[in-house]
C-alpha cells in the first residue's frame, strides 16, 4: 500500500517540472517516480543542479510522492555539493537503487 | 450609454484631448479647454462622445507601490504554447491575480507573452512553477525579471502613427467623432 502510493502516477498540477532557472521551465516534467529517474537521468545537468540546491527534489518527493526516505538520500547527496554530470551520475543512481527497491518490494 | 460601431474617426481636436486626458484625466473641462485654445463646452461634446463610442473606455489609477512600501518585482515571461491550445492559455493566465497583461504572438512558434508581478524571485518561480508550467499546451517558458523601468504610460502620444493622422485630416474636414 505504502509502495504503492510512492510509485503512483500523481496529477499534472501536483507533476515535477524542469527548470533551468528561476521562471525559466525546459519543456520536461515527471508525474510518477519511474517518469523522475528517466527525466534524471535525460535533462540537462544545469536543471539537476539549480533544483537540487534549491531542494526542490527533495520536498517533492517527500510531500507529493511521500517517500521520506528517498528525500533524505536527496538531502545526503545535496550536502556532496557535487556539480554537472558527476551529480546527475549521482543523483540518477540514488533515485534508481530507490525505484528498483520499491518496485522489487525490498523497501 | 455606448454605442458600439466598427469604425470611428477621430479629428485632430479629438487626439489632443485624449493626448491630454492620458497625462491627465482629473483634469476639468475648462482646463482642458484653455490648454486647447477651445471652449469647455466644446470639450464636454468631444469627451461624452468618446465615452458613448468605447474610446474611452474608462478612467483609471496609477498606484505608485514603492510609496507605500510594497515589495515587488515585474517580470516578462513568454510562454511557448502548442497553437491548439494557446487561447486556452491566454485565458487561463488572464485570471491570475500575479498576471498583469497577456499578449499573443505568432513568430516562428506561437508564443504568449506576459506581464508578471511578485513579492520576490522565489515567489515569482513557485507562482510559474505550480500555475503556469502545469496548463495544458505550455511546452516551454522564458523569464526575464525587469531591472530597470524606462518608460511607462501613454498608449499613444502626439507623434504615433503621424503618417497615419495626415491621411484621417485629409479624409475628415472637421467632423470629429464619427462612425
Amino acid at each position: 500500500m505504502f509502495t504503492q502510493k510512492i510509485l503512483r502516477k500523481v496529477l499534472r498540477e501536483k507533476a515535477f517540472y524542469f527548470f533551468s532557472s528561476i521562471g525559466n521551465y525546459i519543456g520536461e516534467s515527471a508525474a510518477s517516480l519511474e517518469e523522475f529517474v528517466g527525466k534524471i537521468r535525460e535533462v540537462n545537468p544545469k536543471s539537476i543542479e539549480f533544483h537540487l540546491y534549491r531542494g526542490d527534489f527533495e520536498k517533492w518527493v517527500d510531500e507529493v510522492l511521500g517517500d521520506v526516505r528517498l528525500a533524505e538520500k536527496i538531502r545526503e547527496l545535496r550536502n556532496q555539493k557535487l556539480i554537472g554530470e558527476d551529480l546527475q551520475d549521482q543523483l540518477y543512481q540514488t533515485i534508481l537503487k530507490r525505484y528498483n527497491e520499491l518496485k522489487t518490494g525490498f523497501t | 450609454m455606448k454605442i458600439k460601431r466598427r469604425r470611428i474617426a477621430l479629428d485632430d481636436l479629438d487626439w489632443k484631448i485624449l493626448y491630454a486626458l492620458q497625462e491627465n484625466a482629473r483634469q476639468t473641462y475648462s482646463e482642458t479647454g484653455r490648454l486647447l485654445n477651445v471652449a469647455h463646452s466644446t470639450i464636454y461634446e468631444r469627451i461624452k462622445k468618446m465615452e458613448e463610442h468605447g474610446i474611452i473606455k474608462k478612467y483609471t489609477t496609477v498606484v505608485d507601490l514603492e510609496k507605500i512600501g510594497m515589495k515587488y518585482l515585474i517580470a516578462v515571461m513568454t510562454v511557448i504554447t502548442d497553437p491548439k491550445e494557446s487561447e486556452n492559455v491566454a485565458e487561463k493566465l488572464s485570471e491570475f491575480d500575479e498576471v498583469l497583461e497577456v499578449y499573443t504572438s505568432l513568430s516562428s512558434e506561437l508564443l504568449i507573452i506576459a506581464k508578471v508581478v511578485a513579492e520576490d524571485q522565489n515567489k515569482l518561480h513557485s507562482f510559474i512553477a505550480k500555475s503556469v508550467a502545469p496548463l495544458p499546451g505550455v511546452l516551454r517558458i522564458r523569464t526575464s525579471i525587469v531591472t530597470k523601468k524606462h518608460k511607462e504610460g501613454l498608449l499613444v502620444g502626439p507623434n504615433f502613427n503621424a503618417h497615419a493622422s495626415k491621411e484621417r485630416r485629409q479624409l475628415n474636414s472637421g467632423g470629429g467623432v464619427s462612425g
